[in-house]
């Protein structure tokens, strides 16, 4: 499991390297300007802060072969205390879950 | 040969915090009532999201509720600690964690309640949270205090220590070529426990999918075992039951749906080994060496209302399972969760490992405290019990600092070599065969395959233990091989070090209590059995080269101060 940022939809405003309780996202200057890239994918530990933080939701979150994943990628829509957790398959088949943040889980 | 000079920075506060996660932010939230003292936090990633509550937290494990008492949640962590916990330390946490939690409340944590206003409970010791954003909430405490100043991306290596007192720390910056020495009347250590020692269940591409956070290596122990601290209990290692693959939390299912553990054969085990955190890893790990394996959460009686559950709960603490459960098409409603039992960790906020500390958590440093996870001798924190240490820490200090004992000890203060020497050394390297990736792949499969690993089901000898410590230590030899392009691979290297140091500790340890305490936590195959000689702390100093160790006495409820050994 880790992380990949999509380079088309980053606008470079650090907020991510900050969230990552590990120091694993950098930004770095390139042909399209400041992006946020990850050092190491390996490294990533998947708590999913950066995502959090990511004004543009440009941070997909995918589980590696290792640990059974087969090519889907989740992201991050905040809206006001929700967050839309949207999985896109990799058949391109979508689900989403909503999360109010102000009510606690059930278990 | 490069030659790196590293920019100087001389910084000085009253109160040094080492680490701003979970009982460190506490620590300083709780010294900003202490106007007149100046506090600096230093955190070697950003307090928003640093530490174990990265993801979030699913409940809130340590609350004490239904007529219960804290003299009940002591009780309940001697059971699952087979006896070694000290009471006192264990009191002044129970005593504390209904009142932190309702101060979380009050930081806008979502706690659940009922029509009466009431926390809706599970069991007599946890109440349910929208725990997400709690460390945002803990960091918005730190950033409100106006005497409180918070150096991120600061990475702290060493004590500063003189005659026995600490009066500050070195380290380096992980963004730029800073290096900084602080000097502090008082050192708050909360630097949390270690991950990555052993090799972790997903060794590959997953690496870092582990229970505990990867970027917890130990540090804080690690700083305290080179400067003299003693250390209690480390060989009382902490091994989660998992689900596999994720490493997500199982507490939720099985307690949250009232999912049972079964083997393969459908034979529900867990009423066969007991339902302790170590009897639950101990029954699947011996179910799967007898062939009745995999072992599995059977969740396939639970609602389509309760998958639901699951899926929100999850994604607000560990949303791999959440993605693992959409991605594969088959929900837990339709498939058992398969369980596994992690890699050991040392982490004192679940079993009583780490700085051996007085009830008012200073350590045998003088002016050094501890608090969180890399505090000894009170099992079952939790994240309000992490809290409530901070708390108890933090009036400490206040207290150590008002009486002004920090001068008692004050004298000449020799200032050795400063700790950026080794820091350039490292950055001004040519790079050679080695590097710190290489050499923490080796430190962990040393350990799996001779300290009691996944390998062998936790289990280790005598004989393995010393061929562990022989290896471990020529890996420490290595260390000054490693070359740094720059900061962050610094970091990398003083990572590894600091969990080669607590390796070293943990194999003393683990040689030292001849017994089989906790099943799993430490599997003894020369002592398979408890004995009655267990019955005490096991105890540890790094002296002279080598490490000591002490079998000190249970300590039962009071005060307890130190005394020489």
């Amino acid at each position: 499991m880790s992380i990949r940022i999509h380079e088309d939809r980053c606008i470079g405003c650090g907020r991510c390297t900050e969230a990552c309780p590990g120091n694993l996202i950098l930004l770095q200057d390139g042909p399209s300007g400041r992006k946020a890239k990850i050092r190491e994918v390996r490294d990533c530990w998947g708590c999913t802060a950066c995502m959090k933080e990511c004004p543009v939701s440009a941070i997909g979150y995918f589980l590696g072969a290792d640990l059974g994943g087969s090519g889907s990628t989740m992201t991050i829509h905040k809206e006001g205390h929700y967050y839309h957790w949207h999985i896109r398959k990799a058949d391109q088949q979508e689900v989403t879950i909503t999360i109010d943040r102000e009510n606690a889980n059930q278990y | 040969m490069k030659n790196v000079k590293l920019k100087r920075s001389r910084l000085e506060t009253d109160v040094l915090i080492i680490g701003g996660g979970t009982a460190g932010c506490y620590a300083a939230i709780k010294l900003g009532a202490e106007k007149e003292l100046r506090v600096l936090v230093a955190e070697k990633a950003n307090i928003e999201r640093s530490g174990c509550l990265a993801a979030g937290v699913n409940a809130l494990n340590a609350y004490i509720s239904n007529g219960h008492t804290p003299a009940d949640y002591v009780e309940y962590a001697r059971k699952d600690a087979e006896g070694i916990i000290r009471d006192d330390l264990m009191m002044t946490i129970a005593e504390s964690v209904n009142e932190v939690t309702e101060d979380l409340e009050r930081r806008g944590l979502v706690i659940l309640k009922d029509e009466s206003g009431n926390y809706v409970t599970r069991g007599w010791r946890n109440v349910k949270i929208n725990g997400e954003n709690i460390k945002p909430l803990l960091a918005k405490g730190v950033r409100e205090q106006n005497n409180v100043t918070v150096l991120n991306h600061v990475n702290i290596t060493d004590l500063k220590v003189t005659d026995g007192t600490v009066h500050g720390a070195w380290g380096f910056s992980v963004r730029d070529l800073t290096a900084y020495d602080i000097e502090a009347r008082a050192v708050l250590i909360a630097t949390g426990g270690a991950a990555g020692l052993y090799r972790p269940n997903n060794p590959g591409f997953s690496r870092h999918k582990m229970w505990y956070p990867p970027f917890n290596t130990g540090a804080g122990y690690a700083m305290g075992i080179r400067a003299g601290a003693e250390m209690t209990t480390l060989e009382h290692r902490f091994i989660a039951l998992r689900c596999k693959d994720t490493i997500a939390p199982t507490g939720t299912i099985a307690q949250g749906v009232g999912a049972k553990q079964v083997n393969a054969r459908g034979e529900i085990y867990e009423t066969k080994y007991g339902l302790t955190t170590p009897q639950r890893i101990f029954g699947t790990v011996e179910e799967n060496r007898k062939g009745n394996g995999p072992c599995y959460l059977d969740t396939r009686h639970i609602t389509a209302e309760q998958q639901g559950n699951l899926y929100h709960a999850y994604l607000n603490m560990a949303p791999a399972q959440t993605l693992k459960w959409i991605e594969s098409g088959k929900g837990p409603k339709e498939q058992p969760v398969e369980v596994e039992g992690t890699e050991p960790y040392v982490v004192g906020g679940h079993t009583a490992s780490g700085f051996w500390v007085d009830t008012k958590r200073e350590t045998t440093v003088h002016g050094l405290f501890a608090a969180g996870d890399v505090a000894g001798g009170a099992p079952q924190k939790y994240v309000t019990g992490a809290l409530a240490e901070g708390e108890i820490a933090a009036e400490a200090l206040a207290g150590y600092l008002v009486a002004g004992r920090d001068k008692e000890a004050l004298g000449d203060r020799r200032e050795d070599a400063p700790a950026w020497t080794d820091y350039e050394a490292y950055l001004s390297h040519e790079p050679g065969n080695l590097t710190a990736e290489q050499l923490e792949e080796a430190m962990q499969k040393v350990m799996d395959e001779y300290a009691g690993g996944i390998h062998t089901d936790y289990r280790y000898n005598k004989s393995r233990l010393e061929l562990a410590d022989e290896q471990i230590k020529h890996l420490e030899s290595l260390l000054p091989q490693l070359a740094a392009d720059g900061p962050y691979e610094l970091l990398k290297i003083y990572e590894l070090r600091e969990r080669l140091t607590v390796c070293r500790a943990l194999i003393a340890h683990l040689l030292a209590r001849r017994e089989t305490r906790w099943h799993t936590f430490g599997e003894n195959a020369d002592y398979p059995e408890q004995s009655p000689e267990g019955c005490c702390y096991i105890n540890s100093r790094w002296e002279n080269g080598s490490f000591h160790i002490y079998r000190r006495p249970l300590v039962k409820g009071g005060h307890y101060e130190h005394t020489h050994p």
